[in-house]
């Protein structure tokens, strides 16, 4: 089988297991949208407040729902030994991880974008930032799932991992969270914001290329 | 591997060797205390006795002589990690992984001193013990980064495979490094202007300056010095069933 048809396999299986577990896959964005409706319960209803806020509540839910799903990456893999399947099959693992990050981002942070300007309007963000949204979620939730797989796959080994992979891939997450919600902001107050996205697409192209190195690496570590 | 004088490799070889390295740290321990204590002596004396006062700080500018040191330190440590953990990494070498692993909390430690001496520094300068400044933020980041590394290391049991899992991480967190730093540093001005950039560039006396360089070497022979224990430390600790722990400690005894 060519790499390429490997590649394809891996995204068809993962999806198809995905939807085998609807109930799952909505998970993510039910904890998005009550991560949102946390911030006006807890720092007062004010719409000024709110709207100045806004995007900076919604890219945070967004980063932890990422961060929560982030367990499912290689987890079940991991336990019922696709994994060392993959480990063993003559493709470079790279290949393979890399199908697994984008179908995990199909899952899980695709749906996002939906539900995302939803909740803009919930907070008051102007209609004018809409656009800027929908597309900074597009270009940094795919770089959420790549930066956070190098954390899942350190520790995918361990039983307790959870608190551990959050201190490894926030302060990662960190760039990501500034240009994004900044590009947000930005376009909110009428500013253009060419630099934030052209920044944004600039660390997805250079993660797609170097991640799925250290995280095959990491998981060769795990499974030995 | 022929461009590499014979010499030096051999060096690298028989020092990559766990008794070998353990011999030859005792017996620089001792040198390196000695340049140590000179070198504080003489950074301290020039800082908090020579060094003039500052017209606009005061006396309370001569915090820099532990601050500065301690940042750049900070930074320093992390990128040796992140070029341990690649040795570790290409060439497998155990001394490497020990290096690697010995280094983390002193650099953590570093970090944290920066960390509170900036504080402390700067609630009679800025009146506040803390600003989202985009120094102190990264320096912040910074520590997570290395507490990640500590605890990652402690999590995993066997050390041959946690070792690799930190290395791994190592390199990651150094190619990181400069976005984060970039990215908060261009966050924090596009909020606002830049108030505290007045300390970006001092233009420092020379009288100011040579203590504040006689510290930062004497803080790197302290790194030396702590590393070299606790490379010895973690050595006996993964190498307990080995010959040449027990004829050590036979000699001890």
């Amino acid at each position: 089988m060519p790499i390429i048809q490997a590649f394809w396999a891996i995204i068809r299986r993962d999806l198809l297991l995905a939807f085998r577990r609807r109930a799952e896959m909505a998970n993510p964005l039910f904890f998005f949208v009550l991560v949102v409706t946390l911030f006006p319960l807890a720092v007062g209803a004010q719409p000024n407040l709110l709207r100045a806020m806004a995007p900076g509540v919604i890219w945070v839910s967004a980063l932890l729902a990422a961060l929560l799903s982030l367990d499912g990456l290689f987890r079940s893999d991991f336990e019922d030994g696709s994994l060392e399947q993959m480990l063993l099959s003559p493709h470079a693992l790279s290949i393979l991880v890399l199908g697994k990050i984008i179908a995990h981002w199909l899952v899980t942070g695709l749906p996002l974008l939906l539900v995302a300007p939803l909740l803009a309007v919930f907070l008051g963000l102007p209609e004018q930032a809409m656009g800027t949204l929908w597309l900074t979620l597009i270009l940094a939730t795919p770089l959420l799932s790549l930066i956070g797989a190098i954390g899942v796959a350190l520790t995918v080994g361990l039983r307790r991992g959870g608190m551990l992979l959050s201190l490894l891939v926030l302060p990662l997450y960190v760039p990501v969270l500034i240009f994004a919600s900044g590009a947000v902001d930005r376009a909110a107050s009428g500013l253009p914001v060419n630099a934030q996205l052209n920044i944004l697409l600039a660390m997805l192209l250079s993660a797609l290329v170097l991640v799925p190195l250290p995280t095959a690496a990491a998981l060769k570590m795990s499974v030995n | 591997m022929s461009w590499i004088p014979a010499p030096v490799s051999r060096f690298f070889h028989r020092t990559s060797s766990p008794p070998y390295f353990y011999a030859l740290a005792d017996r620089f321990i001792p040198w390196l205390t000695v340049i140590f204590l000179v070198l504080l002596g003489a950074g301290l004396y020039g800082g908090l006795y020579l060094a003039p006062t500052d017209y606009q700080q005061g006396d309370s500018y001569r915090i820099i002589y532990i601050h500065v040191p301690a940042a750049w330190m900070s930074l320093f440590i992390y990128v040796l990690m992140a070029v341990m953990g690649g040795i570790a990494l290409i060439w497998r070498m155990k001394l490497a992984e020990v290096m690697l692993i010995s280094s983390a909390p002193i650099g953590a430690g570093f970090t944290f001193v920066a960390l509170v001496t900036g504080s402390l520094w700067g609630k009679p300068m800025w009146g506040t013990w803390w600003v989202w400044d985009a120094r102190l933020t990264s320096e912040l980041i910074l520590l997570f980064l290395y507490l990640g590394v500590i605890s990652l290391y402690g999590a995993i049991e066997e050390k041959r495979a946690a070792a690799r899992a930190v290395s791994i991480l190592a390199l990651v967190g150094v190619v990181n490094i400069p976005i984060i730093h970039y990215s908060v540093q261009w966050w924090n001005t596009l909020h606002q202007g830049p108030t505290v950039s007045k300390m970006d560039k001092p233009s420092i006396h020379v009288s100011m300056l040579v203590p504040l360089l006689l510290m930062a070497v004497a803080f790197k022979f302290y790194y030396l010095i702590a590393v070299l224990q606790a490379a010895k430390l973690e050595l006996l600790k993964r190498e307990t069933s080995s010959q040449w722990v027990k004829s050590l400690l036979e000699k001890q005894a």
